[in-house]
């Protein structure tokens, strides 16, 4: 009961801010029409559709990480806030209330994302729906930096954080832009360690129909998920206590 | 049935003591107007009884039941509305009084009825699909009120709920907090004396933390040889100030 009216509100909070809807929809598309663009008059296989399309809809999942930050650094600093504080509401209200309602907005927004792939000549497969599943737990993943990062930083701080630096590092560092192994040493090695390019490569496993492949990458997403989900929740419970000492 | 009763109740921020040893019983039903200058710890007061804050020391019990040690039985019983308007910004003031309903407990169908009859009773009815933050101050103000009140607590906090009200709104605030108070018990901060004196039973005044004298408007104007209770706040807050 409290935690899904709570869920209301903060879905209502993310979907009646309209720029929300631009960046998290638009910014993903418009990538992917400039991409297919450029690959429609210099072929690269890189640009290919196919393989393209994983890399943006996880660029795109960078954007729910900022929705949800955004929220959280907002809400914290509020007296709306203190009036939750002070109802019976417990911290896993307040998590599962910030978490779920941006589960079904980041797998739509994936959804989204290869449906216009599709009309620039996605092969249409089962693997596509596949490919969707395995790209929830990064969905979890965004959420969770989201979390995080609203719990531990301001409004203006989470608009650089997640806004700036987090969707160019799900973009740099997922080799959707070029091949990491192109680059090579350190910065592959780095982009190895994070799991913005296993959540790239474990959606183009699913799509290519290499399945043996998608475990493997996988474990690193719901790997640093799960670490950083049981971050946020920390530092959520913890903040919000020192908020109002 | 106490409502009420602190302990040595003190809060201690860096450097300053905001609330210091307090002492106090309020009764069931009873009307409390907590009063004192600015930073004389009223909102802190209310913040540690309300279990938003912890004391540095001492206690407080609501109902029997320890502020420190039991909150989790105090709060939905409670209610406050904060100093400041807090109201969801991107909600409309249907949204905002519905949701706050459905987190006190209450199911869809009783969390509507509830909402219709407060809205009709602090006249909010033409702005009930407007979204909080394009209203007025004072209807922002009627809003994070209303909020309060729909859990229907037993205890309800009111920290200076007419600011920024027109003078209709505030008589109209009175007049519902006149019928609240046959059942409920009321904690009211306010800087309007003639307020305190209209509605409450009793009357405490807090001086740099320290509650100086607790007692009906009469008996504090008649224990501070004053000639009206507002010469009798003045000279308790001034004959303290070092
Ligand atoms: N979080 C805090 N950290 C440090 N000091 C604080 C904090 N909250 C309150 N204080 C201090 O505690 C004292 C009491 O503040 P409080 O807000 O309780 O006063 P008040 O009686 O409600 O005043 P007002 O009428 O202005 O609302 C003030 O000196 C204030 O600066
Ligand atoms: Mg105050």
């Amino acid at each position: 009961m409290k935690i899904s009216a709570f869920a209301l509100r903060n879905s209502r909070e993310i979907l009646r801010d309209k720029l929300n809807l631009a960046f998290g929809l638009g910014f993903p598309l418009i990538v992917l029409l400039l991409l297919s663009a450029i690959q429609a008059n210099i072929p690269v296989e890189l640009f290919a559709i196919d393989h393209i399309t994983p890399g943006i809809a996880v660029f795109g999942l960078s954007f729910i990480s900022l929705f949800s930050g955004m929220l959280i650094a907002k809400d914290r600093t509020s007296s709306f806030m203190l009036r939750l504080y002070i109802s019976p509401m417990k911290s896993s209200d307040f998590i599962l209330g910030y978490t779920l309602p941006l589960l079904p907005m980041a797998v739509m927004q994936t959804i989204i994302c290869f449906i216009a792939a599709i009309a620039l000549g996605l092969t249409i497969s089962m693997n596509i729906l596949l490919a969707i599943i395995v790209l929830i737990p990064s969905a979890v993943l965004f959420i969770a930096i989201g979390l995080l990062c609203g719990s531990i930083f301001n409004d203006r701080q989470v608009g650089g954080i997640c806004g700036a630096l987090l969707t160019n590092l799900s973009a740099w560092l997922s080799g959707t832009w070029f091949d990491l192994s192109l680059v090579g040493g350190t910065f592959k090695k780095i982009a190895e360690l994070l799991p913005f390019s296993h959540a790239v490569d474990a959606g183009r496993a699913a799509m290519a129909g290499q399945f043996d492949m998608i475990i493997p990458h996988l474990i690193w997403v719901i790997g640093y998920a799960a670490v950083i989900l049981v971050l946020a929740i920390y530092a959520f419970t913890v903040k919000a206590k020192s908020d109002n000492k | 049935m106490t409502a009420i009763r602190t302990e040595n109740l003190t809060k201690k921020f860096k450097g300053i003591t905001a609330v210091n040893n307090l002492n106090m019983e309020i009764m069931e039903n009873e009307l409390f107007a907590l009063l004192g200058v600015n930073g004389a710890g009223k909102t802190t007061t209310i913040k540690m009884l309300s279990c938003l804050i912890k004391p540095s020391e001492g206690d407080g019990y609501i109902f029997g039941k320890s502020i420190t040690k039991d909150s989790y039985n105090i709060k939905p019983i409670i209610n406050v509305s904060p100093q400041e308007t807090a109201v969801a910004p991107n909600l409309t003031v249907m949204e905002n009084l519905e949701l706050i309903a459905r987190i006190y407990g209450n199911d869809k169908n009783s969390s509507l009825v509830k909402t219709k009859n407060i809205i009709a009773s602090f006249g909010l009815g033409e702005v009930q699909k407007q979204k909080a933050k394009i209203l007025s101050g004072g209807y922002q103000r009627r809003l994070s009120i209303a909020m309060a009140l729909i859990s229907e607590p037993k205890l309800l906090f009111l920290d200076e709920p007419t600011l920024g009200l027109d003078v209709l709104a505030r008589r109209e605030l009175w007049k519902v907090i006149k019928k609240l108070k046959e059942n409920m018990t009321i904690i009211l901060t306010t800087h309007y004396l003639e307020e305190a004196v209209a509605l409450s039973d009793r009357i405490g005044i807090m001086v740099k933390g320290e509650l100086k004298i607790i007692g009906t408007s009469a008996e504090i104007t008649r224990k501070a040889n004053a000639a009206n209770f507002e010469d009798a706040f003045i000279y308790i807050s001034e004959s303290e100030a070092v």
